[in-house]
């Protein structure tokens, strides 16, 4: 199946040599073309979102991202931009890329979006941090889904959660992250 | 360094140094003391009794990123130098590396409070109780299998030691190495959590060409050998 192309082109010559493009390739679908972003999405729900920044409120155009958080987000360079405006986008096409070149800038911004993990550098959540302790203190999977009533296979992700974001995997190795992080305290894990 | 890129046996021992630092530890583990003058590799490993072809085979897995020996070079190889290698990185990690990594760790939690010096410690030496019991096992029961598939003396009722599971120890290794880099608490001495680190990280390289030459050397050899008899 194609994935779905929004154009927020308020230019219809510059619009519909996108669509033109698009449709030539394969690979991609136009499902809708706007000229501004007052409306919302609506109901459209595009896999790649294609900008002209000049069709945005200059307080939108600061901030795309608070707009468009869930999908990949390309500019296309109509006018000079200065850096600011362009970094938040996750790729920028110019007037003059042949349609290969538009073809693959928009897949590397796809793929950066849909890249698994998200960013590694983050904290754990107050749920994780009650699992650790469990874990720590040598419960099983199948105890700790019963205490908090949730499924072993919650627990499981949790888990995974936790090793991919600590980089560690042993329990006895939770144990002592458990401990330096003041979480629990050694009594609790010397029988 | 001469032109030459891969250890071979008409260089001189002193460029093998020179090629790789890893393959200064080879060299002695094979019994082979540093004072190499002018000699060839060929001369050096003559005049210690080592086989050559295997002394090569053994660099080239520390020099050659996912080197995989094919079938005729591990024909040629002399099993009983792998289990002679073997047998002395197991007393050169137990003797040496593992003693430099528990004095840097030491130095490391110094300043800490009591319960965390305790669990660090802990977890460290539990690691290495692990280690030697695997080490014990692979000297008590892998290596004399070995050795009897070599001397046709079948000494079949040994335990099936062939690629056994080290991804535990791995694992724990890694962790160490983990909490290590990013958990330690501020009061640690960080000189000490460097050198633990560089021991960690060398440590974890060392292991990891070790256990390639016991699950892709040695088990084919002795697999094949058996198959032979």
């Amino acid at each position: 199946m194609s994935k779905h192309i929004l154009l927020v082109v308020p230019s219809t010559i510059l619009a519909r040599g996108l669509e033109q493009i698009f449709e030539d390739l394969g690979e991609f679908e136009v499902c809708g073309t706007v000229s501004d972003l007052s409306g919302g999405l609506k109901n459209i729900d595009p896999d790649v979102v294609i900008v002209d920044p000049s069709a945005l409120e200059p307080a939108v155009r600061a901030n795309v991202k608070a707009v468009l958080p869930d999908t990949a987000v390309l500019a296309l360079a109509t006018l000079w931009w200065d850096e600011d405006t362009l970094k938040q986008y996750d790729g920028v096409i110019g007037l003059y890329d042949a349609p290969t070149t538009v073809i693959r800038k928009v897949r590397a911004a796809l793929e950066s979006r849909t890249e698994p993990g998200r960013p590694d550098g983050e904290e754990l959540s107050l749920r994780e941090k009650e699992i650790l302790i469990c874990v720590a203190k040598g419960m099983l999977n199948k105890e700790i889904a019963d205490l908090y009533n949730i499924s072993i296979y919650t627990v499981i992700t949790h888990r995974k959660n936790i090793t991919r974001k600590t980089g560690i995997k042993t329990v006895a190795g939770l144990t002592v992250y458990a401990i330096l992080n003041n979480l629990i305290d050694m009594n609790s894990v010397e029988s | 360094m001469t032109e030459r890129h891969l250890p071979s046996a008409s260089m001189k021992t002193a460029d093998l140094v020179n090629l790789d630092f890893d393959l200064l530890g080879v060299l002695t583990r094979m019994g082979i003391p540093i004072r190499f003058g002018e000699e060839t590799v060929a001369e050096t490993c003559r005049r210690h009794g080592v086989d050559v072809d295997t002394f090569l085979l053994i660099c080239n897995v520390y020099v050659i990123d996912g080197y995989r020996p094919t079938a005729d070079v591990l024909e040629k190889a002399d099993l009983h130098d792998i289990v002679r290698y073997l047998h002395q990185s197991h007393a050169y990690y137990m003797d040496a590396a593992l003693k430099d990594l528990a004095s840097a760790l030491e130095d490391m939690i110094q300043p800490c409070g009591d319960s965390h010096k305790r669990i660090i410690w802990k977890f460290f030496s539990d690691y290495k109780d692990e280690l030697a019991k695997h080490f014990e096992y692979e000297e008590k029961a892998v290596f004399p299998l070995a050795e009897a598939v070599l001397g046709h003396t079948t000494a079949h009722d040994g335990p099936d030691g062939h690629g056994e599971d080290h991804s535990n120890m791995e694992e724990k290794l890694a962790d160490l190495k983990n909490l290590v880099m990013k958990y330690m608490p501020p009061q640690c001495d960080q000189k000490g959590i460097y050198r633990a680190l560089f021991y960690i990280f060398t440590f974890e390289k060392d292991l990891e060409k070790h256990t390639f030459i016991e699950d892709q050397i040695l088990s084919p050899i002795v697999k094949h050998l058996e198959a032979d008899e």
